[in-house]
């Protein structure tokens, strides 16, 4: 009897052992990525890395003769992601905001119900679908790749993202909030614009941080809209560039691979930015 | 404005949302019309020819799906010894304490980091010492391809799971206990028979997850558009044979690769909408 208790009791303890250090384990690959990423990325970066967009076949090819640094950066990348984002955004945040309203005042009715399945359809559709299918209703019709492009690309995934984070929090407002602007003679507009909203700002603010952060990253639609190129451009119905558009395109270059742990440093620094910053101020609003 | 105006716009504002749903399987279904009629449906699922030669183009997607379905399960398979004790460090044995927070942040972060970077550490890092340990003479393949997958769908599977096995009620596990029960008996025979199939459908929406990754995959899988005999053998997944071949594609390639986009499109919306089902389901018994 005695001996049954004591190997009960150390199973309990090695099933213990062994999650602890499972569970340590899974945080090694952020560390190594981390790692990897900031050693050869600190290295590659300078003032010029931000401001010079990338160096052309010969240019790359002169400082290689003359065994130099490889000129130029990403500039043109962190343009395009600005201007291609920024549509996105315009777009995707009011209407988002909208949805994420409906679905959260008439959670009951069967056309909402049906929207927010659609809506995790649309969160669940792998990015490189939202590609191809931009490519077929924007790049094929206006017969060239272009900023636009990319922009609705990014719009699609951003979408549902939006929604959801704006319904859930929403929803977790308390109903005596909105019932008491209602009491007190506001119609629902202006009790959505006053006290719901408001009241909502935080959870709906993280959620566009969150949102901005995913999608930043994405290169698989970007890679059948946007397209890239190589000099800092400004218009939106050209091809543009994008920050990991370029870490593909250094990816893929033999002589450009110099760059690509500046380019990706750049680039996860921002994302995991945001999503601290997300998480922080969560965790401050909800207090 | 009044409330008729405000329910009008919102509305509208949120048509948009079966607008682009519908557009997407439109978009998708008319351009593959043309590679579906050429090769016939079922045969074009079925054959695994991936030819260009002009005049004698020869398109199949078995080589892909099963490329897909192959990564997708390992990467499952992966997964789990990694973020089942995830789960559990942060929904029950360190419920609630600093270090869980650091941990669930940790994962977090994890999912945060795009697949490209992924892609580029495994290229970089894994694939290195794969080749060094003699698994494949190439480095990249299945194997590499499924194991970075297994880490970025991690984070996924771990925070759902954990949420469920939180909502364990806690009398059921301190009558357990009271009876003399330790925390691995009340593990297995409280939460997971109670939080079951919450987990189970959070790993349903980890294969929804790893079934579309594109840019991690397509650098690490070796594109070869051959059936895969061994996991260490390259090969393509559906939607790396996209990102690899779409730019240049043209006619009957390009309706070929639409093709299999939305038979892409198809497998990730039902094992979504499945997911979603069961977690409803878990959610409200």
């Amino acid at each position: 009897m005695y001996s049954k208790t004591k190997h009960r009791l150390i199973k309990d303890k090695a099933i213990l052992w062994g999650i602890c250090i499972l569970a340590t384990l899974t945080a090694v690959p952020l560390f190594a990525i981390l790692g990897e990423v900031f050693i050869n990325g600190y290295v590659q970066l300078s003032w010029s890395f931000f401001t010079e967009p990338t160096p052309t076949a010969y240019k790359t090819m002169q400082a290689i003769e003359n065994g130099e640094r490889i000129p130029g950066g990403i500039a043109n990348g962190i343009i395009g992601t600005i201007l291609i984002l920024n549509m996105a955004m315009i777009v995707a945040i009011p209407i988002g905001i909208l949805c994420g309203i409906f679905l959260s005042e008439n959670s009951k009715n069967r056309f909402a119900k049906i929207i927010s399945y659609l809506t995790d359809l649309l969160q669940g559709t792998p990015s490189v679908i939202v590609g191809i299918v931009t490519y077929i209703w924007i790049v094929v019709p206006m017969k060239g790749y272009s900023a636009i492009a990319g922009s609705i690309a990014l719009f699609i995934m951003m979408l549902p993202l939006i929604i959801r984070s704006t319904e859930e929090t929403l929803k977790i407002l308390p109903t005596s909030l909105k019932e008491a602007g209602l009491a007190l003679g506001g119609n629902r507009v202006r009790v959505m614009l006053k006290v719901q909203l408001p009241a909502a700002f935080g959870g709906v603010f993280t959620g566009i941080l969150l949102a901005i952060s995913r999608v930043i990253g994405e290169t698989a639609p970007l890679m059948f809209t946007a397209l890239g190129c190589s000099f800092i451009r400004w218009s939106i119905n050209k091809p543009i560039s994008a920050v990991p558009l370029l870490i593909w395109e250094f990816f893929n270059d033999p002589y450009l691979q110099d760059m690509i742990w500046g380019a990706s440093l750049f680039l996860l620094l921002f994302v995991l930015t945001l999503n601290v910053l997300s998480k922080y101020l969560k965790r401050k609003w909800n207090q | 404005m009044n409330d008729k105006i405000y329910k009008i716009i919102l509305f509208i504002a949120t048509l948009v949302i079966p607008i682009i749903c519908g557009g997407i399987l439109y978009a998708l279904v008319t351009d593959a019309y043309e590679a579906f009629e050429y090769f016939g449906f079922f045969k074009f699922l079925t054959s695994s020819e991936w030819r260009y030669t002009e005049g004698a183009e020869q398109y199949g997607a078995l080589p892909f799906i099963l490329g897909t379905l192959l990564t997708t399960f390992l990467a499952l398979l992966f997964c789990i010894p990694f973020s089942l004790p995830v789960a559990l460090f942060v929904g029950e044995y360190f419920k609630d304490t600093k270090i869980a927070n650091f941990l669930s942040t940790v994962t977090d972060l994890l999912a945060g980091i795009p697949s490209i970077i992924y892609g580029l550490w495994g290229f970089y890092t894994l694939r290195p010492i794969i080749m060094s340990l003699n698994i494949s003479p190439q480095g990249s393949g299945i194997l590499t391809a499924s194991l970075v997958l297994a880490i970025m769908i991690v984070p996924y599977a771990a925070s759902l799971s954990a949420e469920f096995i939180k909502m364990v009620p806690n009398d059921l596990k301190e009558s357990a206990y009271s009876l003399g029960a330790t925390k691995y008996e009340v593990i297995k025979k409280i939460v997971f028979p109670v939080a079951g199939s919450g987990i189970f459908s959070s790993y349903v929406l980890a294969i929804g997850r790893a079934l579309g990754e594109t840019m991690t995959v397509t650098m690490l899988i070796g594109n070869t558009n051959n059936i895969p005999n061994s996991i260490t053998s390259t090969g393509n997944s559906m939607a790396s044979i996209i990102a690899n071949q779409f730019g240049e594609a043209d006619d009957l390639k390009l309706s070929s690769l639409i093709a299999i986009g939305l038979i892409l499109f198809i497998i990730t919306a039902i094992i979504n909408m499945i997911g979603k089902i069961m977690i409803k389901h878990a959610r409200i018994s």
